[in-house]
């Protein structure tokens, strides 16, 4: 009994430290059950709970400290952890595991963890201590620096860097004449080269800030309050100083504890974020893995992680952290990633840069040009989120990298039809190139241009539209003849007045009786909102061709039918059930490339017997038609594949089961790789999903076809549940705004901000929509049935399965079939087919 | 659509097809006449159209499986093929004059759709 007692004896953790990386912590402790064993003490300097120090910037323009607060409650909903505030760690005695805090408490530790962050560094020049010196680091500074801007005009940053640039921004947002001193010869040394640095104080200085780069200060000087800053060059004038020349660790307790640390400040800690003393780990700022500090906080975070995995057994290691950056500097997209610097031997630079448009962007690439090493974005970095993954996974470059950053009307990457040469072919079937297009709208003439195959349409919609945009004419932007309306315009219609058939929509706000353009648009726009039947009797007739019979047309008038087999996976048992429907009803088989096995040559009053069959074997056949979701096709990812890094197949029958049957604007395609390889050409489809080692990165708007187009990350190593969130709303969102026929790339680059615009709405919920579209979604996954099924049982939608209405048992005389390889084939006759013998039957 | 056959035919030439209360409304059945495949079409003001099924640009036989609707005032129906326009009246195909389907007189006595001859391209 003294064992099970003393096993059950609840054992103390102690956190020092309440900054970001502190709260994270404990977190994660709770989250991940360590309160079931520890009872934790957290011991915070400040006098307020964990805040957002990141957005420290936005301070002035947030109504109180609350709104960056990270606890707003005050305290953490377990109570088993202690929250002390306005208390400092005085001292830490590892002999007797006690830690003394400045309130005379001493507290008795199993395990302790520091996280007490970094300081800011003061150079030691002459004047530091005048009044008007000012550090950023918390919001006492910040309120002090506000409160001392009250009478100043002028202030001084002295360091450029991140942090420093930050604090310049808010000197200008409190309506100071500002000026940033740098000691090194360009701003950000850290990150940015020479060229980026001058692009950067290009941009700055247009803000009113005055840059005094490669000056080194020698003196504050002032009677009792700053006056004036000298460096080598001369005197700056100034009311206030504001340091930011960087951070140290607050190492203090571990050095004089005895722990080691490393020999550029930090607390020394191995893979685990343990300290040279087992029962303490160091993580965050004061922390120096592998003698490394790191000054951001997401390494901070993995460290939490990390330790919260250490104290369960868990195997966690924190080996180092990509230390890319993307922000956004007064205003200004500065990123910056992988070897920035070209210092991996052989490596090239590739540069544009702009001066007038103040844009610099830097690829760093591999010796023979295959790889993406790192690169610098300054101006624009609307490519980092295409560029960063490629340094990530290594996948080779394009033939021409320059294109990933040149601007479009350059050759870039970024092409839509408009910037294609005259000769460009649009309409491959027919040979019309976009010269010929344009010659035609000039005379009001016509071409063959996407009568065929239809895929270019949207592209001759595109530059017709552009076209009559030059010409100051206005373009009419309706559906067809019956509605003025765009489809967003309509599908608001619905969702606000609560249509449900075309008559009433055509009736409010339309004229005449539709047409083959508007009427599958309603129906789709119905779908998506009430998830009918497509043959219940008000959407029935509005249905387009495949739609209308659940099937696939084919070229003879009988159709095809693919069982739906989700994420490509099938048993042994339904391959068989699948042949022996195929051979029972002689069938045509092939592989499709959405990994799905499609039975070609039903006549269509055969189709309901067809699906009966598969129904009873517990399939339901799919859409491989309409517009709407076809496959999510996969690899078969960490579970068989000796690369796969996490189960990809399981997360595609996952998407599949879930978006099936989601009517959209058009087609929608899926695909999830287990690995960055790739094998799943998940960003040919308008969603791909690509694992990652932390999880699933998300791309969107890629599409194969007539007009390829890649698909670009959304967000990157995102959970599961994350990332079917994410998915959600961006489908939601397509399936709302989106013209009728235009499919996610095409879509992206239609709206005001493109890629940029989607990542806001869907990952930042900046219109405030998410939790709408999400619950759009939940309705639509909530209300999907089985619809082949639904036909199956219900008389009244059979009846329009039948060859012809007064002669039900005689087949359609024109269909007719040869053999090809040992299948059938259809043959084709020029003209129509006469039963001569056949005497009609069945009078009414 | 309801007038006297033409003198030439006997009344035997009008075949009784379906009742038109089976008749989707603004979507098309398909019917055998005469050995011939034909498309039966019932529009939104109860009007009732024939043509013949076969698509001549798909070459298949396939026109009472489209989309009913106007334009303007012409009813017509877009074949499931590739969405070639057929005048419900007349069989012309709105996007290409020289071409056309064969239209045929329809009358509907007592709720039953008679279909008969060919019209004459007049029609």
């Amino acid at each position: 009994m003294t064992h099970l007692s003393s096993n059950r004896r609840r054992k103390t953790l102690v956190v020092a430290g309440h900054g970001m990386v502190g709260h994270r912590f404990v977190q994660a402790a709770i989250e991940r059950g360590l309160t079931e064993t520890y009872d934790l003490v957290i011991v915070g300097e400040e006098p307020r709970p964990a805040y957002d120090r990141v957005s420290l910037t936005s301070f002035f323009s947030v109504e109180s400290a609350d709104e960056l607060s990270l606890l707003r409650e005050g305290r953490y909903d377990d109570p088993r952890v202690r929250l002390v505030l306005g208390t400092t760690v005085t001292g830490l005695d590892r002999d007797t595991r006690t830690v003394a805090l400045s309130d005379g408490e001493v507290l008795a530790y199993d395990a302790l963890v520091l996280a007490t962050g970094a300081a800011p560094f003061v150079p030691p020049v002459e004047g530091r201590d005048l009044d008007g010196c000012f550090v950023y680091r918390t919001i006492e500074d910040l309120e002090a620096i506000r409160d001392a801007s009250i009478t100043a005009t002028r202030g001084v940053v002295i360091g450029g860097g991140l942090l420093g640039l930050e604090a310049a921004n808010a000197l200008v947002q409190l309506g100071l004449e500002t000026h940033v001193v740098e000691m090194a010869p360009r701003l950000m040394p850290v990150q940015l080269d020479d060229g980026a640095g001058s692009a950067l104080v290009r941009h700055i200085e247009k803000l009113g800030v005055t840059v005094h780069a490669g000056a080194a200060t020698r003196a504050i000087t002032g009677d009792g309050r700053v006056e004036a800053l000298q460096t080598a060059d001369g005197e700056i004038g100034t009311d206030l100083v504001v340091f930011s020349a960087g951070i140290r660790p607050r190492d203090q307790l571990a050095r004089e504890s005895g722990l080691e640390v490393a020999e550029r400040g930090g607390v020394l800690v191995d893979e685990q974020c343990r300290t040279s003393d087992d029962r303490v780990f160091a993580i965050g700022e004061c922390a120096a893995p592998g003698g490394r500090m790191y000054g951001l906080v997401a390494p901070g975070y993995a460290m939490a992680e990390v330790v919260v995995d250490a104290l369960l057994d868990g195997p966690g290691t924190f080996t180092g952290a990509d230390m890319s950056t993307k922000l956004k500097l007064l205003g200004v997209d500065v990123a910056s990633f992988g070897d920035a610097f070209a210092s991996t031997d052989g490596a090239l630079e590739l540069v544009f840069a702009d001066a007038v448009g103040g844009v610099y962007k830097k690829l760093v690439v591999t010796e023979d040009g295959s790889r993406l090493l790192g690169g610098i974005l300054v101006g624009d970095a609307s490519a980092y989120g295409v560029l960063r993954p490629m340094v990530a996974s290594g996948i080779a470059l394009p033939a021409n990298p320059e294109e990933l950053i040149l601007p479009a009307a350059r050759g870039g990457a970024a092409t839509g039809p408009t910037a294609m040469p005259d000769e460009a072919q649009v309409c491959s079937c027919n040979d019309v190139t976009k010269g010929q297009i344009l010659a035609a709208a000039e005379a009001e003439g016509t071409t063959r241009a996407g009568s065929t195959c239809g895929s270019c349409k949207p592209m001759v919609k595109t530059l017709i539209e552009d076209w009559f945009a030059r010409q100051g004419k206005v373009v009419d932007k309706g559906l067809c003849e019956h509605f003025a309306l765009t489809r967003q315009e309509l599908f608001d219609l619905v969702a606000v007045h609560g249509y449900r058939r075309f008559d009433d929509l055509v009736e409010a706000h339309g004229r005449g009786r539709g047409c083959d353009v508007c009427k599958p648009a309603i129906a789709s726009i119905l779908a998506s909102q009430f998830n009918g039947h497509v043959l219940a009797e008000e959407t029935a007739p509005l249905q387009d061709t495949n739609d209308a019979y659940l099937a696939n047309i084919q070229r003879n008038g009988t159709y095809s039918v693919v069982p739906r087999i989700p994420g490509g996976e099938i048993t042994p048992e339904k391959l068989i059930v699948i042949g022996e429907v195929a051979r029972d009803f002689g069938l045509y088989t092939k592989i499709t490339g959405g990994q799905r096995i499609d039975l070609f040559g039903a006549r269509m009053e055969e189709l309901p017997a067809i699906w009966r069959r598969l129904v009873d074997a517990g399939f339901e056949s799919g859409h491989a038609y309409g517009k709407s979701l076809r496959t999510v096709k996969s690899c078969v990812g960490s579970t068989w594949c000796r690369y796969g890094v996490q189960d990809s197949t399981s997360l595609a029958i996952q998407l599949e089961l879930r978006y099936r049957g989601l009517r959209s604007p058009h087609k929608l395609k899926g695909g999830v790789s287990g690995c960055a390889r790739e094998c799943a050409e998940a960003r040919a489809k308008d969603f791909g999903v690509i694992a990652t080692e932390k999880g699933w990165n998300l791309y969107v708007g890629g599409n194969g076809g007539a007009n390829p187009a890649h698909a670009r990350l959304l967000a990157g190593d995102l959970d599961t549940d994350t990332l079917v969130r994410y998915l959600d709303r961006f489908l939601m969102y397509y399936v709302r705004t989106a013209d009728r026929l235009q499919r996610t790339a095409a879509w992206i680059d239609s709206l005001d901000g493109g890629l940029d615009r989607v990542r806001a709405v869907v990952v930042d919920d900046s219109l405030g929509l998410s939790a709408e579209l999400e619950e759009a979604m939940t309705r639509h996954v909530g209300s999907y049935f089985d619809e082949w099924k639904a036909t199956v049982e219900d008389p009244d939608k059979l009846a329009r399965f039948v060859s012809f209405v007064n002669a039900p048992d005689t087949p359609d005389p024109n269909i007719s079939f040869g053999t090809e390889r040992g299948q059938i084939r259809p043959e084709v006759a020029g003209e129509p087919v006469v039963l001569a013998a056949t005497i009609p039957v069945g009078a009414p | 659509m309801t007038q006297a056959p033409p003198h030439d035919c006997g009344t035997d030439d009008w075949q009784p097809v379906c009742r038109v209360a089976e008749l989707e409304v603004e979507r098309g059945a398909t019917a055998l006449v005469h050995g011939q495949a034909i498309a039966i079409f019932r529009t939104h003001d109860d009007e009732v159209y024939a043509l013949g099924n076969h698509d001549p640009f798909a070459k298949a036989s396939v026109l009472a499986r489209g989309i009913v609707g106007t334009r303007g005032d012409v009813p017509f129906v877009a074949s499931p093929m590739h969405k070639h326009a057929f005048d419900l009246r007349s069989g012309r195909c709105l996007d290409d004059a020289h071409v056309s389907v064969p239209a045929y007189d329809v009358r509907v006595v007592e709720g039953v759709v008679l279909v008969g001859h060919r019209k004459s391209d007049a029609a």
